[in-house]
């Protein structure tokens, strides 16, 4: 007769740490600024939580962190991240580069392999050299600089549309000329306006309310887009690199 | 064949960071059903019946609470057990935090939701969360802070909540309701509603607000129902068919 | 044996400066015998004295000195940096613990810097936990009691370092002078470290109108008080101060948080400020000389 407890099994356990919160973000780089938007509802299943809670957050003047997926998680990871930068501003009495804050993430994302942060980061600002950067990564670390990338609910919606409109994937140019390698401000902001009206109609977590975070490089100016309804100053030193956020308001059914 | 494994060898060294499957709670056990909550012009109004429901097995416990000498309330939904002993917890700090210090730094609505979520995120975190979810209100330096934590500790705030069968019956119509009206009015209608559709609520309840007058909580309460329409619904009643 | 505890630099300063009693005292005991009940921190003397706190609080004294002083809106402190030489770097005497705190130590740097770690991870734990600057008495109250154990278990040896902590919360700026001895107290104006006996003096005469005071004022006076504490030759320059700011944005200050953050200024800003000092009134032109200070300072250097 076998024994019966020796073939007991693991029992499925029915306790899910996780839970999923919608929401969409995107960050697109110029040549010398960066553009880091997400929308502000928060949601589980069916229900809208709030309308307004925060997805996108200033790390220091020239970086900018997007995070989507379990909103719990996100919050502790941004907390989690700002006190790393704060120490590190206490070692050196400087801000952290945006290229190490990228691979800080990774490590901190990393070192949770086996219970993660269950979140998508998008990074987004301006690198020592003055360029316009974005890291993105998954839930464990996996990285890479890019020229833009959404993530979140409407990933799917809105990546593609980047895709055309960004990389100018499956668009021939005019005879004689080329794709620009990188789109100016205004135009990079209608864009975003425009990825997330529209993942706003198709994708039922996505909506309420939109933060647009805009990073320039040390001694460029607005060009284009100052006075824009909404628009505010975060940065904290006059001469370095700067940084906005613009609020516009999305459909809330 | 052998001895049976253990499902659980004790190890001193790692008895904070490892917690034996069995003494973790899978599910609440004895629970409470939906809580209300909303702002209005001078402050933040809670309302919760008093039902703790074991199965189908009822009683009667008060599910709010006030946090003295702080600026909060708080009532929940969920597992009873777990908001006693967040009720222990609190007034735990608030003796050590104010009480012991005397020095004018209290604790608001928004460090109390801050500490909540520490609290929660650290329990689910040991997959041991305290099975529930918390409605808080405070009044601090003129204002008003409506705060939601719950067992994921997923952390929001907003102008109405509602938990429970409430998400469902109570929070589309305080949305609606919410500008204008007499609130006390609104949230009564809403416990009627709750309590018509809620078969594991009760007519008791109480209601407690803060504004910058300070704290107050009602004692038990009751609702007049009027069941004579139940007669012409269909499974309701004497009906046979 | 206390002696060998402070380190050569004591001995320096007793070859040099033997006029005062204490220091002789000392002096004899070392060379003759040793003082019975200094080994131990946890054993009085008859005379209800702990030894080795005393030392600690001389251990401070050696420190160049550091003044703080506030206002309704700010609160500052003003530091001397010494130099080990032309060819050294000046030292460190402020430190950011917070974007509401910020301390200015004399003594020992080392254990400035592990007591001010501590006292970051106490702030960073406040806001982690609550979402909340940590109030700034609580915060002096844990260094003190760290402190305090230490002048009271075997085997341990009391922080030699104190601090002037200046911080803001709700009530407004506030400033505290922590101790090794595992005191803290708060001032409207104060200072530590070597000759700051001097300092006091100033700020004495003149607190009643720190209250206020604009922070260029604040500054000023600031400024004065640790002059006091120089030797006769010596000058404040841009080189020898550090000036640490709470509150908001003064005159000539740019890149101010709307908060009034904690900062630290050094070098070419701090010129504007020694500007508006009135020259010294010296030994010959003074009807009366400075009034003796107990401690002495040690060699500075250039």
């Amino acid at each position: 007769m076998p024994n019966m407890s020796a073939i007991v099994h693991p029992q499925q356990r029915h306790f899910n740490p996780y839970a999923e919160n919608g929401g969409t973000i995107l960050a697109i780089a110029g040549a010398d600024f960066t553009v880091i938007a997400g929308d502000t509802r928060q949601s589980e299943g069916y229900s809208i939580q709030t309308r307004y809670a925060p997805k996108v957050f200033r790390l220091t003047d020239r970086a900018v962190l997007a995070v989507n997926g379990f909103a719990a998680d996100g919050n502790m990871f941004v907390k989690k991240v700002k006190q790393r930068l704060e120490w590190y501003k206490h070692a050196h009495a400087k801000d952290m580069p945006l290229r190490a804050i990228a691979r800080l993430i990774q490590t901190m994302l990393y070192a949770q392999r086996f219970f993660p942060y269950y979140v998508y980061n998008i990074l987004g600002g301006i690198e020592e050299d003055g360029s316009g950067a974005v890291y993105s990564f998954d839930p464990v670390g996996s990285y890479e600089r890019e020229a833009c990338r959404a993530a979140g609910a409407a990933q799917s919606l809105v990546q593609p549309f980047l895709d055309n409109q960004i990389y100018f994937k499956n668009q021939t140019a005019a005879p004689g000329r080329s794709h620009p390698s990188h789109l100016p401000l205004p135009d990079v902001l209608s864009i975003v306006v425009d990825s997330f009206t529209s993942a706003t109609e198709r994708h039922i977590e996505v909506g309420d309310g939109l933060e647009i975070y805009i990073v320039l490089a040390k001694g460029r100016s607005l060009q284009g887009v100052e006075g824009l309804h909404g628009l505010r100053e975060l940065s904290t030193q006059e001469d370095g690199e700067r940084v906005f956020v613009l609020q516009r308001d999305l459909k809330k059914d | 064949m052998g001895m049976p494994p253990t499902p659980y060898t004790p190890d001193p060294r790692r008895s904070q960071a490892w917690i034996p499957f069995n003494t973790r709670s899978e599910q609440p056990i004895v629970t409470g059903t939906s809580v209300l909550a909303l702002t209005y012009k001078d402050g933040i109004m809670l309302a919760g019946d008093n039902l703790a429901s074991y199965g189908s097995l009822a009683c009667s416990a008060p599910r709010l609470s006030v946090t003295i000498p702080s600026y909060t309330i708080f009532g929940a939904s969920g597992n009873m057990s777990d908001f006693q002993y967040l009720q222990h917890d609190l007034d735990n700090l608030i003796i050590q935090e104010e009480v012991t210090a005397q020095d004018g730094h209290q604790l608001g609505p928004k460090q109390i939701h801050k500490y909540l979520s520490q609290v929660f995120y650290a329990r689910r975190s040991k997959m041991d969360s305290l099975w529930k979810s918390v409605l808080g209100g405070g009044f601090k330096d003129g204002k008003r802070f409506l705060l939601f934590v719950d067992l994921l500790s997923v952390t929001y705030t907003v102008l109405t909540l509602a938990t429970c069968y409430g998400v469902y019956i109570a929070q589309p119509l305080l949305r609606k309701a919410f500008e204008g009206s007499e609130v006390r009015k609104i949230k009564e209608d809403w416990l009627h509603v709750l309590f018509y559709r809620d078969p594991r609520s009760t007519n008791q309840y109480q209601i407690t607000t803060i504004s910058a007058a300070g704290p107050t909580i009602s004692p038990s309460l009751k609702l007049e129902t009027e069941w004579s329409f139940a007669e012409s619904i269909r499974g309701y009643g004497p009906q046979t068919q | 044996m206390s002696l060998c505890m402070l380190g050569p630099t004591r001995q320096c300063v007793l070859g040099r400066a033997a006029s005062s009693n204490t220091v002789q005292f000392y002096l004899a005991n070392t060379i003759m015998f040793r003082n019975t009940y200094d080994s131990d921190n946890t054993v009085f003397s008859p005379q209800g004295r702990l030894h080795q706190v005393e030392y600690a609080l001389e251990a401070v004294k050696q420190g160049s000195a550091a003044v703080g002083l506030r206002s309704k809106t700010h609160a500052v402190l003003l530091a001397l940096k010494r130099s080990t030489g032309e060819l050294a770097s000046y030292q460190q005497k402020m430190i950011r613990i917070d974007d509401h705190v910020g301390i200015a130590i004399a003594g020992l740097t080392s254990d400035a810097r592990v007591l001010s770690n501590f006292m970051r991870q106490q702030a960073m734990s406040s806001r982690m936990v609550f979402n909340r600057p940590i109030p700034v008495n609580r915060l002096v109250s844990t260094i003190a009691d760290k402190a305090q154990v230490n002048t009271q278990e075997y085997g341990r040896r009391p922080y030699g370092v104190g601090f002037l902590v200046i911080g803001q919360d709700h009530t407004g700026p506030h400033l505290y002078e922590f101790s090794p001895s595992g005191t803290s107290f708060e001032y409207y104006a104060i200072s530590i470290g070597a000759r700051s006996q001097s300092a006091k003096t100033y700020l004495e005469k003149h607190y009643e109108e720190f209250a206020e005071s604009s922070l260029e004022d604040l500054i000023r006076h600031g400024l004065h008080a640790l002059r006091e504490t120089l030797q006769q030759d010596k000058e404040l320059t841009i080189n020898n101060t550090s000036i640490g700011i709470l509150g908001p944005k003064g005159e000539h200050e740019k890149g101010v948080t709307s908060e009034g953050s904690f900062r630290i200024l050094e070098g070419e800003p701090i010129d504007v400020y020694l500007k508006t000092m009135e020259p010294k009134v010296t030994a010959e032109s003074a009807s009366a000389p400075a009034p003796s200070s107990g401690d002495e300072d040690v060699q500075m250097a250039e």
